[in-house]
């Protein structure tokens, strides 16, 4: 079979079980299709919420980024797993115990306030529209690679998929595709690195292989980090191992990860789907673990794929360079201009071009992932599978997004602010014409991005996630003290601060001289955090106490086993 | 009914020198407290190890810990730590949270049991 016949039968297949799961767990309540009914089980849950969490960005281009950026790059990987004990320990067994369902709903009650809630159905909808446009890009990104079509189709193909199976079957519907997802994933993403660190090393364990030594025939074997910085030095790039960021934009873009994960609506509310607090803890675990197995590969099919693809292009004479950069040339995803004239593919770095030695190969990160499996000459299938992989990536995160959207809108906006008395029928079609509107904005995004990476868009909706939610929600747990205009000063600031920082640096040229003590967009989040926190605290202090029944749901809220406490009681 | 008569069974000893005290709140407030301090204890010290771990180790000590550690194959200390170590301790924390927690329910539920 042809590659484009392994390609659509392996993308036909998981799309038509994406779409079997959908209707066969079609949510009939609302909290079906807010909580998925709240019975599903941690490790189902843990799957579910790895790949809601793994998005197109993560799959697609983070290898990529690793390999070009090195040590720089440990931000995105302690970041995007570091959070997670965050919110394990700080947030989801206290939110989990409120048992509502969204994160405006605690934020609502614990501040007592409409205003509040409705600051935070804005900073939701603002998070999740940052993040679902990146996830749409994605789309694209891999049905141009795979059909040839442009992007803006792609990305239309893939928003009607995602309306398919997350606007009708809600949480339910979306929990157990994403189980089915994450599998997809787990196994094209890790297939390749084993092949490819085999081929390189002989391990059968791509994060061995890393550590372990690079072995090509008639060749000394060298340790494969070693041979990385060698051949990263030679061609005039910085070395692997060594790092580019201060160390405070480096502290900051990770603490603003971090806090960004702890804040982000659509993986918390992912916990509200678990029986009990006893469940949400577990259920953490094997989320981390399930996140952890596609994170400790990252970096190894970035090393590897970078050390492949320069070993067999640099100093290629184009006309024997193999089939794949000729395919990739032809998409236009990899550029080669002979600008000395040779014939030969010159790949260089900054340090050698200033030398005069002219860089004539380029190419975007999103290609690492992609090229790989070809570079390392990998059976058909399994780039077939990788395609599949790709795009369950993007679908499932964009399907979390839609539902958080569609439910802020239909449940906090709607039901609890607008208009009380909807009935249950009416909330579920607000909450399904919601999602056809946020998709539709979001697809004009993906085909139109504000910013050039995949993973830069994305990195900015974690700023606001940590300059916003993230304070209010744990001021809202670990203080009594703090009250509603404390927590609505504080989120206003906080995401005001982050959001006209990012929008001055990417729309209205400002320079990296400007920097705020030299901290980038990416990493300003975390600033806009500490605003959001001193803001809330001073104002809280000068303003009135929250009234007693939000400390008794405070005490409710703390005390997280209720179960437990009761069935001591009935013991007696 | 039950829960007031063990309210009494509970909190008697303490009573006697704290007669306004409103029993039923007693218990369950005293109980709470020390379920919350237990807890915070737990969140304070994990967070330590997730700090020192990602932070500590990857970030700010990395240069130090580069040039002064044993390196994990091939790869430096820090720099491992950076890039695979501390996602392994992240997990680690994340067992050790839910295990932890999982005694301290018990604990506070027997505990509710003995002092009968």
């Amino acid at each position: 079979m042809s590659q484009d016949g392994y390609n659509y039968l392996f993308i036909g297949l998981s799309f038509a079980l994406y779409i079997w799961i959908a209707f066969r767990q079609q949510a009939g309540s609302t909290k079906e299709y807010y909580t998925a009914g709240g019975g599903v089980s941690p490790c189902a849950n843990g799957m579910a919420t790895a790949a809601d969490w793994m998005s197109a960005a993560t799959f697609i281009s983070r290898a990529g980024l690793l390999a070009t950026s090195g040590y720089d790059g440990s931000r995105f990987l302690m970041g995007w797993t570091g959070g997670f004990v965050l919110l394990t320990v700080l947030m989801v067994p206290f939110l989990r115990k409120f048992g509502k369902a969204t994160v405006p709903d605690f934020i609502g009650d614990r501040y007592y306030s409409k205003l509040a809630r409705f600051v935070a159905v804005v900073c939701a909808i603002f998070i999740c529209l940052t993040y679902i446009m990146g996830q749409m890009r994605g789309v694209g990104v891999v049905f141009q690679n795979l059909f040839g079509i442009s992007i803006s189709a792609g990305v239309w193909i893939g928003g009607s998929i995602v309306f398919i199976y997350a606007g009708l079957g809600g949480m339910k519907g979306i929990t157990y595709t994403q189980v089915a997802q994450y599998c997809v994933m787990a196994f094209a993403y890790t297939i390749p690195a084993v092949f490819i660190a085999i081929a390189l090393t002989n391990q059968f364990i791509p994060q061995l292989g890393f550590i372990g030594d690079y072995l090509r025939e008639g060749q000394e074997p060298v340790p494969f980090l070693q041979k990385l910085d060698e051949v990263n030095r030679e061609l005039g790039f910085a070395e692997y191992t060594a790092g580019s960021l201060s160390k405070i934009d480096m502290f900051c873009i990770t603490a603003a990860l971090m806090c960004g994960t702890a804040g982000l609506p659509h993986v918390i509310v992912r916990f509200f789907t678990v029986k009990n607090v006893k469940a949400v803890r577990t259920s953490a675990c094997w989320t981390l673990t399930f996140i952890a197995v596609i994170y400790l590969t990252a970096p190894t099919i970035g090393g590897f794929a970078r050390v492949n693809m320069i070993e067999t292009l640099h100093q290629t004479p184009h006309a024997e360079a193999p089939t794949w950069f000729k395919d990739f040339e032809k998409n236009g995803q990899m550029k080669w201009t002979d600008k000395n004239g040779d014939g030969n593919i010159q790949y260089f770095g900054p340090q050698e071009e200033a030398k005069g030695n002219a860089n004539e190969l380029t190419f975007g990160s999103d290609i690492m992932v992609m090229a790989n499996p070809h570079m390392a000459g990998l059976p058909k299938w399994v780039i077939g599978l990788l395609m599949a992989g790709c795009i369950a990536a993007a679908l499932s995160t964009a399907a979390g997004l839609l539902l958080v959207l569609s439910t802020a809108i239909s449940h906090d906006l709607m039901k609890k602010i607008i208009k009380p008395d909807l009935s249950e029928r009416e909330e579920i079609n607000w909450a399904r014409g919601a999602s056809l509107g946020a998709l539709l904005v979001a697809i004009y995004f993906g085909i139109n991005p504000p910013s050039e990476f995949i993973a830069k868009t994305v990195a900015f909706a974690f700023g606001l996630a940590a300059s916003s939610f993230f304070p209010t929600l744990l001021m809202g747990i670990f203080s009594r003290r703090m009250n509603k205009e404390g927590a609505i000063a504080g989120m206003a600031v906080g995401i005001l601060f982050t959001f006209s920082y990012i929008v001055y640096f990417q729309f209205f040229g400002g320079t990296k001289e400007q920097y705020f003590f030299g901290i980038s967009p990416e990493g300003i989040g975390f600033v806009g955090m500490l605003l959001n926190f001193a803001v809330s605290f001073v104002v809280s202090r000068v303003t009135p106490a929250p009234p007693q029944e939000v400390t008794e749901l405070l005490d409710n809220v703390r005390y997280p086993d209720k179960e437990g406490a009761e069935s001591v009681i009935a013991h007696h | 009914m039950s829960f007031a008569i063990v309210s009494v069974f509970k909190v008697g000893p303490w009573l006697v020198r704290n007669q306004e005290i409103n029993i039923h709140m007693a218990n369950s407030k005293g109980a709470l407290e020390r379920y919350w301090k237990a807890n915070i204890k737990i969140v304070v010290g994990l967070l330590l190890l997730w700090f020192s771990v990602s932070f500590g180790c990857g970030i700010l000590l990395r240069d130090w810990l580069d040039a002064h550690f044993p390196s994990v194959g091939s790869a430096p200390f820090g720099f491992w730590m950076a890039q695979q170590g501390s996602i392994l301790c992240f997990v680690g924390i994340l067992i050790l949270y839910a295990k932890l927690m999982a005694k301290l329910d018990h604990q506070i539920q027997s505990e509710g049991g003995t002092e009968r």
